[in-house]
Parts: structure tokens; C-alpha cells; sequence
């Protein structure tokens, strides 16, 4: 049996709208995908801990708060650091379109701008994790 | 087609199901409402059950007051934008803050960086105030403060800064949100646990119902629920669940039911179906009258009022063809016109993409104006009344509503069901099923999964976040710290940990420590020692 996709949805920074994030989540424990939320108020280190405890194939970041740029900076910096620089980061929310290819160019592997149908996120997802 | 889900057979629609479950049928007549009994079910507008408005002549005599959000970055920008609104015809504020104020931290703390002023004004001490309601009439003006986990640092801040003013207690009217549960169900201010944030609830209520008679120390929300991804009726019943939390901690303290429901308030959301949100509010006040008075045993005709803010909400908006989001919005302020809002508040076509810019704002402001003095809204109280389909829907949201109240009352109460994580599983879920909905174009949004077209990115102006708002912030909060008398900051800070460890109210104590200028970081820490922090149930 195919081991299933292990996903880490994290929500970093004070913002607390997290209605994406939980939905998201949702839909992909509905296609089969193990989930785990972090909840709120996550610093890049708490969720740099997170990905390596839970062993996580992905790590998908949650920002509507237009600071994407530096976050992801940041955690992927920080999963270096930690020996987890292996791990795929995607990342959702509230994305200009300008950022979109700057963020794969650093990168991040996924970018869904909100509104981004559950069926692309999980077909990424998929994609992504059997890479 | 619509936000409701609609059954059809080739192009006719065969059923019409609202988000609250109601399904709703093609035509009305009289045997829908044969069980119908105007005195009971409506009575005159200003009398019990109140359904159809709390006052005789509504906006005749009482016209809705109209308060847009608005705080930017600096506290000088915010008092520049606060008297443009009066001057626009405004008539009572509606404070944003920046998140580290919301969560109780300094603008110079690690955690705040790239925070300070982006969606708000910063408060780090009484400074901040003083900038920022400079030369605002504060006894004709009220100001709704959107702060939750730290609002009783906020009312108090309030109370002394207004007084430096020289307004007295009595005079002046604060409505801080002050309503914490809903930021663990949705929007995620929250700092300390849930009995202690109760606690702090309790002290602001109790001490407005002695001190600040025209203040409404707490603002519950449905607003934020319903945002999060609540039916209507979740919206409502949930409201009130929380109301009653505070209201039987408060009657532990001894006090009366009539000393301090009179000053409860209620923020609730308007997005989805026409009539299903006229039905909710028509619902919701008789529910709330009755509750109050035959739960709650109160005699005070004013204490039966369900006084309400119903705004036009973001989740209704679109980022796809703003300039539609204008009409939307006027939609909303008409249903809330006719549900008999006190106050009203829009939120502007940009919102998907910004905060309000200027223009967005007035734009909103002249909605609301349009409706009230134009096309004649306010010449009749609950125009919609006797109508055989309003009547009827109703009475059915009044029947879901007390279903979702009972859940939760079936389960433990409100506390213990946003402990538990029950409120937030069941708002994610529906959340869940409205975006699949929209997905599979089983609901329909217009611009989003419907007469789609391409787009330029971005045709709406932006409001840039300037960092150098941060900087001026940081380099201001030094100064304080610098100037103050340090010795009696930290007296004042210590009287607080006395106050907040014991049972005492805490309002007077943080009282003593804003005149000392000490920092929302400061006091907010020393609560955070004491009370520890609130830790999310897993949903999932």
C-alpha cells in the first residue's frame, strides 16, 4: 500500500483568519491525506519544529497578511538549518500575482492564490509528495 | 440561484434550501401563518417581543447611526481620518487597531515586527490615545473600539484619556468588542485562557454598570462567527450562548440583571440571502427579549432590547469585479435598514484586497446616507411586517436558532464548547461545505463561478503599508519609556498583579498604571504571568 501524504498546514505570524487554512485542510483529508494543523500565532521556528517532529512530506503555509515574501524566506532558511531542507513548502493565502514565479524561484514548490480549487491543491499536493 | 442551494428539474427551480436549513416554498399565503398572533409573535414596534424594532418610531426619531472602521498606522493619521468622517456626516467612530495592539504587545516587540500599523493604528501607551481622539466631541461622539483580549486596557485607557479631555465618566460612550469567546471561534485575537478571559469580561462589565453609564462594555459577535463559515442561525444562536456566559458570570458577582443587559450590545453579519438575514434579525430580537425576561427575570423594559451593529460583511464581498462589490454592499445596508439596525456599518468594495482607501470609505458612508435620506427607508418602522412569507420565515429561524442554542447547551455551554474545540469543528465544517459548494457551483457568487470574465489585476487603489510608521511608533514608545516616572510604573504594575491574582476588579488598577503611562505590553504581561495563555483544541 501506498504510504499516505503527511501534511503540515501552518498558520505563522498574529493573523488570525484562519478560514482558508482549515478549509484547505479539510479538503485534503477528504482526498486521503494525513493533516496537521498547528493553530495560530506560529512563529517560523515553532513550525520549522513542527515539520521535523511530525516527519511531514509537506509544508503548507497559510498567509493573507502580504509578509509571504519574508516568512518563506525564513522558514526555508530555518529547514536548512534544521536538516530539512528536503521537505517541500507550498504556501496559500492572499498571493499578488507578481509574487507567484519570485516565490518558485526561492523554492517554494506549490503557490495557490486564494480561490485556487481544492481539486489543483490536491493534485499538486500528490504530485509534490511522490516527487 | 444564489448563496442558497437550489434543486432544479431542467431550467425549474424545484427547491430552494437556505443556509439554516429552511426550505423554502414558491408561493405564501394566509394558512402559512394561520398559527400567527400579532401580539405574541410581533407586537407594536418598541414593545414586547420587540420583532419588529425596539424603538416606537425607529428611524423617524432614532435614526441608525452610521460607523465605518477606520484606524490607520500612526495615531495622527487616525485622528486626521476621524474628523474627515465627522465632517462627512459621520456619527460615531469605529476604532481598527494593528495586531500586536490587539494581542497586548509593545510595538518595539520581536513578535510585532512587520506588524505595527498594517491594519490599524498602533497603541502602545495613553500617548497614543491622546493623538488619536484629539478635538473629537467625545460626548456626542461614541467610539466602538475592535479589541478584544486586551480590551479592558483599551475601556480603561479610554476613560482616562477622555478625562484628560475633560469629559466625564458619565458622558462618554466607548463600545469596546470586548467579546473573547468569538476570538477563539473565529478571527484568533485571543491571548489568555477562557475562565480568566471571562474574568476580565465580567470586571469591565461591572465596573461600566458603576462608573461609565453610556458605555457598552461588550459588543458580542456574531460578526466573526458568521465570517468564519456559521449559517445565520449558527450565527445567532451562538451570539447569544456567548451572551449568556457573561451574563451568568457577571450574576455570580451579585449583581442584577438590570444593572448591566441594558448595555449589551451585538455585532451580526449580513451576507447570503435576501430575506434569510431579515428573518434572522426579526427572530433575533424577539428571541433575546423573551430569553431576558423569562430566564433572566429582568423588569427594566430597556434590558429586553437586542440593540444591534449589522454590517455589510467582507465574506460577502469578492476580490473578483470589485466595483460590484459596491452594489452588493447596498444590498446589504438595505436588508439591514429593514431589520431595524441601530447601528450600521459597511465594509468597502476594496475590502478583499486592502484596507478601505479613502474614497472606498465614503463611498460606503453616502450607501448608507442614500438609504436613509433619499429613497425614504426610515419613513415607516418594519415596512416588511405582515408579509405572509416574512412572517412565516420568521418564525422558522426562530426555530433554528433555538435548535443550534440547544446543541450547545446539550453539550456543556458555550465555555466549555469553545474549550473543546465543538463551536470551532462545526464552523470549519461549514466552511468546508460552503467553499466545496461554490467549487461544484451548487451556490452560486456572481464574478466567482458565475459570468467570470478576465481581469487586470489589481484595478482597485492601494493602501500601501509604510514601514516608516513603525520606526516613528518604536522611537515614540522609547521616549515614553524614557520621560515617565519609572518608579511609579512599576507600582502601578505591581498594584495590577495584586489586583489580577486575587478576585479584585482590575479596572481601577489599570487605571492607576495608564496615568503612569505604562505600556499595553506591560500590563498585558503582567496578566499573561498570572493567567497563563488559552491553548487551541485540535478540530481535526
Amino acid at each position: 500500500m501506498e504510504k499516505r501524504i503527511r501534511i503540515l498546514i501552518a498558520k505563522p505570524g498574529l493573523d488570525g483568519h484562519d478560514r482558508g487554512a482549515k478549509v484547505v485542510a479539510q479538503a485534503l483529508r477528504d482526498a486521503g491525506m494525513e493533516v496537521i494543523y498547528t493553530g495560530l500565532h506560529q512563529t517560523v521556528d515553532q513550525i520549522v519544529n513542527a515539520a521535523l517532529q511530525e516527519d511531514v512530506d509537506i509544508v503548507g503555509l497559510s498567509i493573507l497578511s502580504g509578509t509571504h515574501m519574508t516568512i518563506c524566506e525564513k522558514l526555508l532558511k530555518g529547514m536548512r538549518e534544521k536538516g530539512i531542507g528536503d521537505k517541500a513548502v507550498v504556501v496559500g493565502g492572499v498571493i499578488p500575482e507578481k509574487d507567484i514565479q519570485r516565490l518558485y524561484d526561492m523554492g517554494i514548490q506549490g503557490v495557490y492564490p486564494n480561490g485556487t480549487p481544492f481539486d489543483t491543491i490536491i493534485a499538486s499536493s500528490q504530485k509534490i509528495a511522490n516527487r | 440561484m444564489g448563496v442558497a442551494t437550489y434543486i432544479k428539474d431542467g431550467e425549474e427551480i424545484k427547491e430552494v434550501i437556505l443556509e439554516s436549513g429552511i426550505s423554502v416554498k414558491p408561493i405564501y399565503g394566509p394558512d402559512d401563518i394561520k398559527d400567527f398572533n400579532y401580539s405574541e409573535d410581533l407586537g407594536n414596534p418598541g414593545e414586547y417581543p420587540f420583532t419588529r424594532g425596539i424603538h416606537k418610531f425607529m428611524y423617524r426619531k432614532n435614526p441608525y447611526t452610521m460607523r465605518q472602521y477606520s484606524g490607520f498606522g500612526t495615531p495622527e493619521e487616525t485622528n486626521e481620518r476621524f474628523k474627515f468622517l465627522i465632517s462627512q456626516g459621520q456619527t460615531g467612530l469605529n476604532v481598527a487597531f494593528d495586531l500586536p495592539t490587539q494581542m497586548g504587545l509593545d510595538s518595539d516587540d520581536p513578535l510585532a515586527e512587520g506588524d505595527v500599523g498594517r491594519v490599524g493604528m498602533a497603541v502602545d501607551s495613553l500617548r497614543d490615545f491622546e493623538e488619536a481622539f484629539k478635538d473629537i466631541p467625545l460626548d456626542r461622539i461614541g467610539s466602538g473600539l475592535t479589541i478584544n483580549a486586551v480590551a479592558s486596557i483599551m475601556l480603561a485607557m479610554y476613560q482616562v484619556m477622555a478625562e484628560e479631555y475633560g469629559y466625564s465618566p458619565d458622558v462618554i460612550s466607548a463600545t469596546p468588542q470586548n467579546d473573547i469567546l468569538k476570538e477563539m471561534v473565529g478571527r484568533g485575537m485571543w491571548i489568555f485562557p477562557v475562565g480568566p478571559s471571562i474574568r476580565l469580561i465580567g470586571d469591565t462589565i461591572e465596573y461600566s454598570a458603576k462608573y461609565l453609564p453610556r458605555t457598552n462594555p461588550v459588543s458580542v459577535c456574531g460578526y466573526h462567527i458568521r465570517e468564519s463559515g456559521a449559517t445565520p442561525s449558527q450565527e445567532i444562536a451562538y451570539a447569544f450562548e456567548i451572551a449568556t456566559t457573561y451574563i451568568d458570570h457577571v450574576l455570580e458577582r451579585g449583581l442584577k440583571i438590570d444593572d448591566f443587559v441594558h448595555r449589551f450590545s451585538f455585532n451580526l453579519d449580513i451576507y447570503g440571502n435576501f430575506f434569510e438575514q431579515i428573518g434572522k434579525f426579526r427572530a433575533a430580537r424577539k428571541i433575546w427579549a423573551k430569553l431576558i425576561k423569562e430566564k433572566y427575570g429582568a423588569k427594566n423594559p430597556r434590558s429586553l432590547w437586542f440593540r444591534m451593529l449589522a454590517g455589510g460583511g467582507g465574506g460577502g464581498l469578492t476580490k473578483e469585479q470589485p466595483e460590484v462589490n459596491i452594489v452588493r454592499s447596498a444590498y446589504y445596508a438595505m436588508i439591514s435598514a429593514l431589520s431595524g439596525t441601530q447601528t450600521m456599518a459597511l465594509c468597502s468594495y476594496d475590502e478583499a484586497y486592502t484596507i478601505p482607501t479613502p474614497r472606498a470609505a465614503l463611498i460606503s458612508l453616502r450607501t448608507m446616507q442614500l438609504l436613509l435620506e433619499e429613497v425614504g427607508i426610515r419613513d415607516t418602522v418594519d415596512p416588511l411586517a405582515g408579509s405572509y412569507y416574512i412572517e412565516w420565515l420568521t418564525k422558522e429561524m426562530e426555530k433554528k436558532i433555538k435548535e443550534e442554542m440547544r446543541k450547545v447547551e446539550n453539550i456543556g455551554g458555550m465555555a466549555y464548547a469553545v474549550e473543546t474545540g465543538y463551536v470551532q469543528r462545526e464552523v470549519a465544517r461549514q466552511a468546508y461545505l460552503f467553499e466545496k459548494a461554490l467549487q461544484e457551483k451548487t451556490k452560486i457568487k456572481i464574478g466567482v463561478n458565475k459570468y467570470v470574465m478576465e481581469e487586470e489585476p489589481h484595478k482597485v487603489e492601494l493602501h500601501e503599508y509604510n514601514p516608516k510608521v513603525a520606526d516613528e511608533q518604536i522611537a515614540k514608545l522609547k521616549e515614553i519609556r524614557r520621560v515617565r516616572n519609572s518608579r511609579a510604573v512599576l507600582q502601578g504594575l505591581k498594584g495590577l498583579e495584586v489586583a489580577a491574582r486575587g478576585k479584585k476588579n482590575v479596572m481601577p488598577y489599570l487605571i492607576a498604571c495608564i496615568k503612569e503611562y505604562a505600556t499595553v505590553g506591560e500590563m498585558t504581561k503582567v496578566f499573561k504571568d498570572i493567567f497563563g495563555e488559552f491553548k487551541e483544541p485540535s478540530i481535526f
